[in-house]
């Protein structure tokens, strides 16, 4: 590991940039740069000189990045792509987890090896959290619905909770659907005989 | 027929319109294609994804087509076009306060592009003698099209590309913002970009990219070469998909419905009116409401225009070499025409389109000699201006 490689993180999501900065502080190196906005990106890039560029996929400034490799008088040194052609597994990974790296010519792969795997699973472990909290929100929807649906249910018919609940669910299971779907025609209906 | 299940990538644009179309009106469907389109941001993530095999195929840059087979700027992964999506439909706008200066320094007609970069060389002496910073332009991608055409249009009045002026990549969403911000004083986009410029008052379209070209290959429909040699029957159904949504693009009785499924926001995602002008080649050039109009702003399909055309690549490629981004050889260019493939196209029946005609040497530059793809040498010693000529 090479603690002094000069790091810049480009997320446009600055919750997962914190997160991807924080690890690799932990990780030991020194040298993390976040840039956030894409105003004079690129100025802003060769300012800080980087050895290593982090750019999430989901960032339209990638292109901006691009530039780097061509021919100008604005470009201090040369800069390559990190996975080459012998390294499709390492380009598949990052890829499915939403990050690229650019690196410097002629720094070694296996230098920054580590680096590009600590990102692959930092933005992983982030889609993961917000796959989790999206469920999360999901479920807490499909709760209150629910709720609205029996209320509406134990009014119109003078149901007890319990068996307006037994009516959704049975319904539910005889029309194959979710709870949740029959309980959002329910609200619907009450919506429309208002 | 059994079903095709097909991932395609694609930026929202009105030159995805044949792509987009074949799925929303069920063109695809008819010819056993599942595809599910997948909206991109950047031209890099279409050409990686593509490249790794995460897309069958994918709406991309003619330039980056050629430069991902030929290992330029990137892995070398080869990739064919068995289909056009698109002719020219770019335009270069500058602010409202650039037009002025330039329109100030013409000696005639800025309509005509030769008037107008010598008006802008004018315009850039007189800020370097007063000490100013050089003028920026905005363009796509370093292989686009934007970038080929700024630079042409630029040099054929003696201005050097990489030393008068900034060129600057911008993702086509900031490109206007950027333009009122000045950071940048100009840029090269496709629609509807530089409608958008106009209509927020921060730019004036200084010219429609046919004005430099007649006739430039935009975007292709890119598979990989392997999954071309490997799905034989699938380029066919899909070239066949896309004709002939093509040819339902072309037809003026549809416009409307067009522009309606293309502004949803998950395809283009801009306002109908505007794509229904862009597919029409009318577009309002000035904030004070000028309009200007011409059939070959945006070409999708038009006899010919969907057929790939090696020249095309050709002329791409000389480009490339013009500069600095590839060396010049005759396997590079023999590469290079090898992306675009007729024989694919032609494998699979197309329909009658509206006729255009297509220039002589079927480029039709504003200046310069005319293009031979057979010698490209020299086309580029016709140039006084290009990189090659800076390294003797």
């Amino acid at each position: 590991m090479d603690a002094s490689l000069n790091i810049v993180i480009v997320d446009e999501s600055p919750v997962r940039a914190a997160i991807l900065e924080n690890g690799l502080r932990e990780a030991g190196y020194r040298n993390v740069v976040r840039i956030e906005g894409t105003t004079n990106l690129l100025a802003r890039i060769y300012g800080i000189d980087p050895d290593v560029i982090l750019i999430d996929l989901e960032n339209p400034s990638r292109d901006v990045l691009e530039q780097m490799f061509q021919v100008s008088r604005v470009v201090r040194r040369p800069v390559a792509m990190f996975v080459d052609q012998s390294d499709s597994a390492s380009i598949q990974a990052s890829v499915d987890a939403g990050v690229s790296a650019y690196i410097v010519d002629g720094l070694k792969k296996e230098r920054i090896k580590s680096i590009l795997d600590l990102c692959i699973s930092r933005f992983n472990a982030f889609s993961r959290l917000q796959n989790e909290l999206e469920q999360t929100r999901s479920a807490l929807e499909e709760r209150k619905i629910i709720d609205r649906a029996k209320g509406i249910l134990m009014k119109a018919k003078n149901l007890s909770e319990e068996s307006a609940y037994a009516l959704l669910r049975k319904t539910a299971m005889n029309e194959n659907r979710k709870i949740a779907e029959v309980a959002q025609s329910v609200i619907t209906a009450a919506e429309l005989f208002k | 027929m059994t079903e095709t299940r097909l991932r395609i990538g694609f930026i929202p644009l009105c030159d995805a319109a044949s792509l987009l179309i074949a799925v929303d009106k069920g063109f695809a469907a008819a010819e056993g294609l599942d595809i599910e389109l997948i909206r991109e941001v950047s031209w890099s993530n279409v050409r990686d994804k593509l490249n790794i095999g995460l897309f069958d195929a994918a709406h991309l840059l003619a330039p980056v087509a050629i430069a991902s087979s030929l290992g330029l700027g990137h892995i070398k992964v080869p990739i064919v076009a068995p289909f056009e999506l698109g002719v020219n439909g770019n335009a270069i706008t500058v602010s409202p306060q650039l037009h002025a200066e330039i329109v100030e320094a013409a000696d005639g007609n800025v309509l005509d592009p030769l008037v107008s970069a010598r008006a802008l060389a004018r315009v850039l002496e007189k800020r370097k003698r007063i000490g100013a910073e050089p003028l920026a332009f905005g363009m796509t991608f370093p292989f686009s099209t934007h970038n080929y055409q700024l630079r042409f249009w630029m040099a054929a009045a003696g201005i050097d590309p990489d030393e008068d002026v900034r060129l600057v990549v911008l993702p086509p969403p900031y490109m206007v913002e950027s333009l009122a911000s000045r950071q940048v004083d100009g840029f090269c986009v496709g629609a509807p970009w530089n409608s958008v410029a106009v209509n927020l008052g921060v730019g004036c379209i200084l010219h429609f990219s046919c004005e430099i070209l007649a006739h430039a290959a935009e975007k292709v429909l890119a598979v990989r070469a392997r999954w071309a040699d490997e799905n034989p029957d699938a380029v066919i159904r899909l070239v066949r998909a896309l004709d002939r949504s093509a040819a339902f693009i072309e037809d003026p009785a549809n416009r409307r419905e067009v522009a309606a499924l293309l502004a949803a926001s998950h395809r283009v995602g801009v306002a109908a009116e505007v794509i229904e002008r862009t597919l029409e080649g009318r577009l309002k050039v000035a904030p004070n409401g000028g309009t200007r109009t011409d059939k070959r702003y945006l070409l999708i399909g038009h006899n010919g225009a969907a057929r790939p055309d090696p020249v095309q690549a050709a002329w791409l490629y000389a480009q490339m070499v013009r500069w600095g981004q590839a060396s010049l050889s005759e396997d590079l260019l023999a590469a290079a025409k090898a992306v675009f493939r007729p024989d694919l196209f032609d494998a699979a029946p197309h329909g009658n389109y509206a006729n255009v005609t297509v220039p002589a040497d079927r480029i039709g530059a504003f200046a310069g000699p005319v293009f031979d793809a057979e010698d490209i040498t020299s086309h580029l010693n016709s140039w006084a201006i290009s990189w090659a000529m800076k390294q003797r």
